[in-house]
C-alpha cells in the first residue's frame, strides 16, 4: 500500500510552492515533489524578478486577471514570509517621439486591466529621475504599483512555510505517470515509487504539457520554451535605481534594465525559441542582443560591467483565452478539467507567472472548494516564516551582537557578498535543507559577486561536506552528476 | 589575543606585500604592528604556488612559493609583528578605523596607519563572457590550484586550459605531474601571455599543445563539463567559421587575467585608477586617503613576487614614518572628547605648544536641552580641570567655556580632555 | 654528424631562442649571448635537468599535503619516476622548512626538501 496523500503537487517552482503554502492552511495531507535537487531551479530562479503592475497582459485574459488580482497580495505576503520585496514602481520608457504614442495605449490598457495610479512622465522629468537614461527619452509611463523581489527567496519562503505547516517536500523525485482507476486519478508513479492521492496539482512549468497529456487532458496544448538570457552588472561600476522597460513590441515586453533587491543592475531578457527544455546556456549572440537592447535605455552601459551571466526558460503555452471575443493564444491554464477526476491543471504559466503566483494559488484553493472539497482551516496554521539574519544588511553594532550570540556568524565565507558561515549553516539546517552549492548560492546570494565564487567555492564544499557528513567528492553544484571534485591528489588510477 | 587600543600600523593581508610591509614597519620604528589575514595561516597565495621560481631577484635564490613565504613569515614573527588569522576585514573608514570579524569575535580597531595588501583576484568566466552551459567543472586556475596543492583534491581528470598566463601553464604541468591529462591550452592572443621559460618547462616538456588565437566557443554539458568547443579567431578576435573543434574533457580552467582586489579600498574612500583598478599612489605608496598606504598586487599586478615584496617594504616604511609622526602629534596635542550630552567641541585638539599666555576658548553644542541649572565640566579622566555654571543649555545656543593659564599644567599632563554637561 | 637545433633558454625570464650546432653531445657553435646561456644549452643537450616542485602526503598537519622540492635540478627523463616514488611517501607533522624528506632520490644524489613548516594540528 503506497503512502497516501490528499494532494500531490508536481513541481517545486514558485507556483507549486505557493500552492503548497496556500493549501497548507487546511486539513489536508500534502506532498510536493520536485525532480531537481532543490526547489525553484527552473524559471523561478532565472527571471527578471519583477512584480508587474499589470498593464502589459492583454485585457480580459487570465494573465491580466491573475496579475491584477495578485498585485495587492504581495505586501502582506512579503511581510508574512519575510522575503525581499520593494514596491518601487516601474517605468515604460519611450525613446524618440515616434514611440510616444505607445505610452497612451499602455495607459489605456492599464485602465482596462484595473491598474491603479498610472500616469505619464515627461522626458525632462525622466532624465531627472534616472540620470543614466538615454538623453533622447521623450516620455515614460509611471506605474507606481510595480515592484521587485528576489524570486527564489519567494519560492523558498513559500515552500518552507508550507513545510512548517505540515507539507512534505521530496526533492530528486520525478513524476513518471498517473495511477488511474477509470477516469479517476488515484496516485502517481515516480522514480522513488508510487504515491496514492485524491488530487494532483500539475505545477510542472516547462513540462506541464507532458504531465497533462499523461492524464489525457488537452492533447493539443504545447509548451514552446523561450530562453531568456540575462546579465548582472557590477554594482560598484554602474547602478540604475529604477525599473525601466522599453515600449513593448509584438515580441513581448522587451529587454529591460532593472535594479534588484540585492543592489545590482540586471539587463535582459531576450526571447529565443529553443528545443531542449533544459538548455539554459548563454550565447555570444544573446549577450550582444541584450546589451544592445539595454543600451537603448541606458547608452553608457558596457560589456565591461558584466559580472555574471544566466538564462531562464519561459514556459510559453498555446492555450486560447477563454473569455469570449478575446482573440489571444498563450494564456494561463488554471482549471479542474472535466475529462478526468482529481487533477488541478496549471499550464503555460510564463510571465507574469511570478507576479500572479499568490492569485493562482488562491484560485487553486477556490477551484477545489467549488468542486466539493471540504476545506477545513487548521487552528494552528502559522502564516509567518521567520526571517533569517543576513550579515551584510546589519549595522556594525548588530554584526558584533550576532557574532557574540553565534560564533559562526563571525566567519566570512564569501567576501564580495559578505556571507558568513552562520548563514550557510542556517540554510543547510533549514526546513528545506540546502544540500548543494547552488542551493546555498540562491539562498544567501553567495558567490554572485565579482569573483563568482572563486574564493568561497572550496570553503563551501568543505562546509557542506562536514555538515552533511559526506566526503567532499560527493558535494555537487546542483545534484547528482555535478560533483566538483573527482579524486585525491595523490591517488592516481592508471 | 588582547588587542591594543590603537596600532601604529595595521596591514590588511599577509601575502608577500603584506608580510614585507609589516616587517619594514617594525624595522622603521613602528611599535604596534598588526597583520589581519583572512586565511588560517600567514603567506597568502604563495602557499598554493608550490612551484619554484621565487626569490631570484631579491633573495638570490630560486625558491618554491611556500619557502619564499616562510622566510618572510619567520622574519615578521621574530620582529614581534602581531597577527589575527582567519579574520576578515569587512570595513575600513577614512579615519583608519577597521572592522573585522572571525569565528566568535568582532573587532573594531583604530590604527595610525594602514597598509592595504589584499592582492588581486582572478578574472572569471563572466568577465570574459564565456558562452555555453553552466555546469560544475569550470574553475579559475587559482581555485583549482588551492584544491590540488593545499587541500589535496583533484577537480578533474581531463583538462582544457584557457589562457597562457603563468598560472595556467604552471597548472598544466602540476596537473600532468599528478596524473591528469591536459588536452590543450588555448590562448586568444597571437602571443604567449606568460613567461617563455614557463612555456618550455610547463608545456613543451610535457607535450601539452598550445593553440594561439584560439578561444572557447562554447561550454558543453549540463551537470558537469563534457566537452569544450574551441574556435580560432582572426586579428580582430572574431571567430573564423569552420575552425571549431569539440575537445572532450571534464574540466575547463580559466587563466584569463588578474584584477587588483579593492573592495575595501573603495569603502575607505580610496580613489582608484580606472585603467588599472588599483589605488592612485604617490612615491610613498600612500593612497588618496591620508595614512592609508597600498602595496603589491592591490595596486597593480606584478609578474615577479620579488617586486611585490620590495613594494611592501617601501609602503611599510612609509606607513611607519606616518604613524610615528602621528604619535608625535598625539603627544603634542590634547584631544577634546565630547562627553555626556555634548554634540561637538571646537577646537577638537589643543596644541600644547600654545599653552602660554592667552586663554583658550572652547565652543560647543549640546545634544538635548536641559531646562535646569547645569555645570559644563572639563575633566582629564576623573580629575576636574574646569567648570562653568549655566542656568540651562539648549542645542540651538552655543556654549562657550574658557581655559586659562592656571589650568595649563593640568592640560599639559593630559592626552585627552572630556567635556560633559552635569546637573547642578 | 653535425646538426643545428633551436633551444629556448630558461635560465632567466628573457627566454632567448638560441641556435645550437652540435654533434649530438658537444656544442660546436651557438649564438647564446651570455655565459649562463652557453652552459644551459650544453647541459640541455647532454643531461637536461629541471627543478621539481611537488607535494607529499603529511599526517597530523594543518593540511593533508606538504609541498616539497628537489635540492638541485633533477634529470628530466626520470621526472615521472620521481613523482611515482613521492606519491608513496607520507610524513608526519611537525615538519620544518628545509627538512630532508627523501635522501638521494632514485640514486641521483639529489635530496627532496620540505618547502615550508607544517605545524601539528592539535587533536
Amino acid at each position: 500500500m503506497p503512502e497516501h496523500y490528499d494532494v500531490i503537487i508536481i513541481g517545486g517552482g514558485v507556483i507549486g510552492s505557493m500552492v503548497a503554502r496556500f493549501l497548507s492552511r487546511y486539513h489536508l495531507e500534502i506532498l510536493l515533489i520536485e525532480k531537481e535537487a532543490d526547489i525553484g531551479m527552473g524559471a523561478s530562479s532565472a527571471n527578471s524578478a519583477i512584480v508587474h503592475a499589470g498593464y502589459d497582459p492583454a485585457p480580459f485574459t487570465l494573465k491580466a486577471k491573475m496579475n491584477v488580482a495578485a498585485q495587492p497580495m504581495w505586501d502582506a505576503l512579503a511581510g508574512e514570509l519575510n522575503f525581499p520585496f520593494e514596491r518601487r514602481g516601474d517605468y515604460v520608457v519611450a525613446i524618440g517621439n515616434e514611440e510616444l504614442s505607445s505610452l497612451d495605449k499602455l495607459i489605456e490598457q492599464g485602465k482596462q486591466n484595473g491598474v491603479p495610479g498610472m500616469h505619464l512622465v515627461s522626458g525632462d522629468e525622466m532624465r531627472r529621475r534616472e540620470p543614466n537614461i538615454n538623453p533622447k527619452v521623450s516620455g515614460a509611463v509611471w506605474a507606481p504599483t510595480g515592484g521587485i523581489c528576489d524570486p527564489f527567496a519567494v519560492t523558498v519562503a513559500a515552500a518552507e512555510n508550507a513545510v512548517q505547516n505540515g507539507v512534505k517536500v521530496m526533492l530528486e523525485t520525478a513524476f513518471e505517470g498517473f495511477l488511474m482507476e477509470g477516469k479517476r486519478i488515484v496516485g502517481i508513479r515516480t522514480n522513488r515509487g508510487l504515491f496514492g492521492c485524491r488530487w494532483v496539482v500539475n505545477a510542472a512549468g516547462l513540462h506541464s504539457d507532458w504531465v497533462m497529456h499523461q492524464a489525457g487532458v488537452r492533447p493539443e496544448f504545447q509548451i514552446t520554451p523561450r530562453r531568456g538570457e540575462y546579465f548582472v552588472l557590477d554594482r560598484a561600476e554602474i547602478t540604475i535605481n529604477n525599473v525601466l522597460f522599453p515600449v513593448p513590441s509584438a515580441a513581448g515586453k522587451g529587454i529591460l534594465v532593472t535594479t534588484t533587491v540585492h543592489g545590482n543592475t540586471i539587463i535582459g531578457p531576450n526571447a529565443q525559441i529553443i528545443h531542449d527544455r533544459e538548455d539554459r546556456s548563454v550565447t555570444t549572440a544573446g549577450l550582444d542582443e541584450v546589451l544592445k537592447g539595454a543600451q537603448k535605455l541606458v547608452p553608457s552601459m558596457g560589456v565591461r560591467h558584466v559580472i555574471a551571466l544566466f538564462a531562464g526558460n519561459r514556459a510559453m503555452g498555446n492555450a486560447p483565452c477563454e473569455t469570449s471575443g478575446v482573440n489571444y493564444t498563450g494564456d494561463f491554464i488554471i482549471e479542474i478539467p472535466q475529462e478526468v477526476q482529481g487533477l488541478v491543471n496549471l499550464g503555460g504559466i510564463e510571465s507574469p507567472g511570478l507576479t500572479s503566483a499568490p492569485a493562482i494559488a488562491q484560485r487553486v484553493v477556490d477551484l477545489l472548494r467549488d468542486s466539493g472539497e471540504i476545506l477545513k482551516e487548521k487552528r494552528r496554521w502559522n502564516p509567518i516564516r521567520p526571517p533569517r539574519p543576513r550579515f551584510r544588511n546589519l549595522t556594525h553594532a548588530e554584526q558584533a551582537r550576532v557574532v557574540s550570540e553565534d560564533p559562526a556568524f563571525g566567519r566570512v565565507i564569501c567576501r564580495c557578498e559578505m556571507v558568513t558561515e552562520g548563514e550557510i549553516l542556517a540554510e543547510i539546517r533549514a526546513p528545506i535543507p540546502a544540500r548543494t552549492y547552488d542551493a546555498i548560492k540562491r539562498r544567501t546570494w553567495l558567490g554572485t559577486g565579482r569573483c563568482l565564487g572563486g574564493f568561497d567555492l572550496p570553503r563551501v564544499v568543505d562546509l557542506l561536506s562536514r555538515e552533511l557528513g559526506v566526503s567532499p567528492f560527493e558535494i555537487t553544484k546542483r545534484g547528482k552528476g555535478s560533483e566538483y571534485l573527482l579524486r585525491e591528489t595523490k591517488t592516481v588510477e592508471e | 589575543m588582547a588587542l591594543k587600543e590603537k596600532y601604529d600600523v595595521v596591514v590588511i593581508g599577509s601575502g608577500p606585500g603584506g608580510l614585507a610591509a609589516a616587517i619594514a614597519a617594525k624595522q622603521n620604528g613602528a611599535e604596534d604592528v598588526l597583520i589581519i589575514e583572512r586565511d588560517v595561516e600567514l603567506g597568502g597565495i604563495l602557499l598554493q604556488c608550490i612551484h619554484n621560481g621565487f626569490g631570484v631577484e631579491i633573495l638570490k635564490q630560486d625558491l618554491p612559493g611556500p619557502s619564499y613565504a616562510q622566510r618572510f613569515i619567520n622574519d615578521a614573527l621574530a620582529l614581534g609583528v602581531n597577527v589575527l588569522l582567519d579574520t576578515m576585514v569587512i570595513d575600513i573608514t577614512p579615519g583608519r578605523r577597521i572592522f573585522a570579524t572571525s569565528r566568535g569575535a568582532f573587532y573594531d580597531i583604530q590604527s595610525r596607519a594602514i597598509v592595504l595588501a589584499m592582492g588581486c583576484r582572478e578574472r572569471t568566466r563572466a568577465q570574459v563572457r564565456l558562452p555555453g552551459t553552466r555546469p560544475a567543472g569550470v574553475y579559475t586556475a587559482g581555485t583549482a590550484q588551492r584544491w590540488v596543492n593545499v587541500e589535496g583534491m583533484m577537480p578533474g581528470k581531463r583538462f582544457v586550459i584557457l589562457g597562457s598566463g603563468d598560472i595556467g601553464m604552471i597548472m598544466a604541468r602540476r596537473l600532468t605531474l599528478e596524473g591528469a591529462k591536459v588536452e590543450r591550452v588555448l590562448e586568444v592572443m597571437p602571443f604567449l601571455t606568460g613567461l617563455t621559460r614557463n612555456y618550455v618547462q610547463c608545456l613543451l616538456d610535457y607535450n601539452i599543445p598550445l593553440q594561439l588565437r584560439h578561444t572557447v566557443k562554447s561550454i558543453i554539458g549540463n551537470n558537469r563539463v563534457e566537452a569544450i568547443e574551441s574556435i580560432q579567431v582572426d586579428e580582430k578576435w572574431n571567430p573564423i567559421p569552420g575552425t571549431s573543434e569539440i575537445i572532450p574533457c571534464d574540466t575547463l580552467l580559466l587563466s584569463v587575467g588578474l584584477i587588483p582586489e579593492n573592495e575595501l579600498s573603495r569603502q575607505a574612500g580610496v580613489q582608484l585608477d580606472p585603467n588599472i583598478g588599483g589605488p592612485y599612489v604617490d612615491d610613498n605608496f600612500e593612497t588618496s586617503v591620508r595614512g592609508i598606504f597600498a602595496a603589491g598586487n592591490v595596486v597593480h599586478v606584478y609578474d615577479l613576487v620579488d617586486w611585490v615584496s620590495e613594494a611592501g617594504f617601501h609602503a611599510g616604511r612609509s606607513a611607519a614614518r606616518f604613524a610615528l609622526s602621528e604619535r608625535r602629534r598625539e603627544v603634542r596635542h590634547v584631544k577634546m572628547i565630547p562627553g555626556e550630552n555634548i554634540r561637538y567641541i571646537i577646537p577638537q585638539e589643543i596644541d600644547k605648544q600654545n599653552l602660554e599666555g592667552d586663554d583658550i576658548r572652547l565652543q560647543l553644542r549640546v545634544r538635548t536641552p536641559v531646562e535646569s541649572p547645569v555645570y559644563v565640566e572639563v575633566r582629564s579622566q576623573d580629575h576636574l580641570i574646569a567648570r562653568k555654571a549655566e542656568p540651562y543649555v539648549r542645542p540651538g545656543e552655543m556654549v562657550t567655556l574658557t581655559l586659562n593659564p592656571k589650568n595649563y599644567d593640568d592640560v599639559n599632563q593630559a592626552s585627552e580632555l572630556t567635556v560633559a554637561i552635569v546637573k547642578r | 654528424m653535425e646538426e643545428t637545433t633551436k633551444i629556448i633558454c630558461i635560465t632567466c625570464p628573457r627566454g632567448c631562442t638560441v641556435d645550437v650546432t652540435h654533434d649530438g653531445s658537444t656544442v660546436i657553435k651557438t649564438n647564446a649571448t651570455c655565459k649562463r646561456g652557453r652552459e644551459y644549452v650544453q647541459r640541455e643537450l647532454t643531461d637536461p635537468r629541471r627543478m621539481v616542485a611537488t607535494s607529499v602526503r603529511v599526517k597530523g598537519g594543518l593540511h593533508p599535503l606538504l609541498p616539497v622540492y628537489t635540492a638541485a635540478p633533477f634529470p628530466k627523463p626520470r621526472l615521472m619516476e620521481l613523482m611515482q616514488v613521492l606519491r608513496t611517501i607520507e610524513v608526519t607533522a611537525p615538519v620544518k622548512m628545509g627538512d630532508v624528506i627523501l635522501t638521494n632520490a632514485l640514486d641521483t644524489g639529489i635530496d627532496i626538501i620540505a618547502s615550508r613548516d607544517i605545524l601539528p594540528i592539535s587533536p
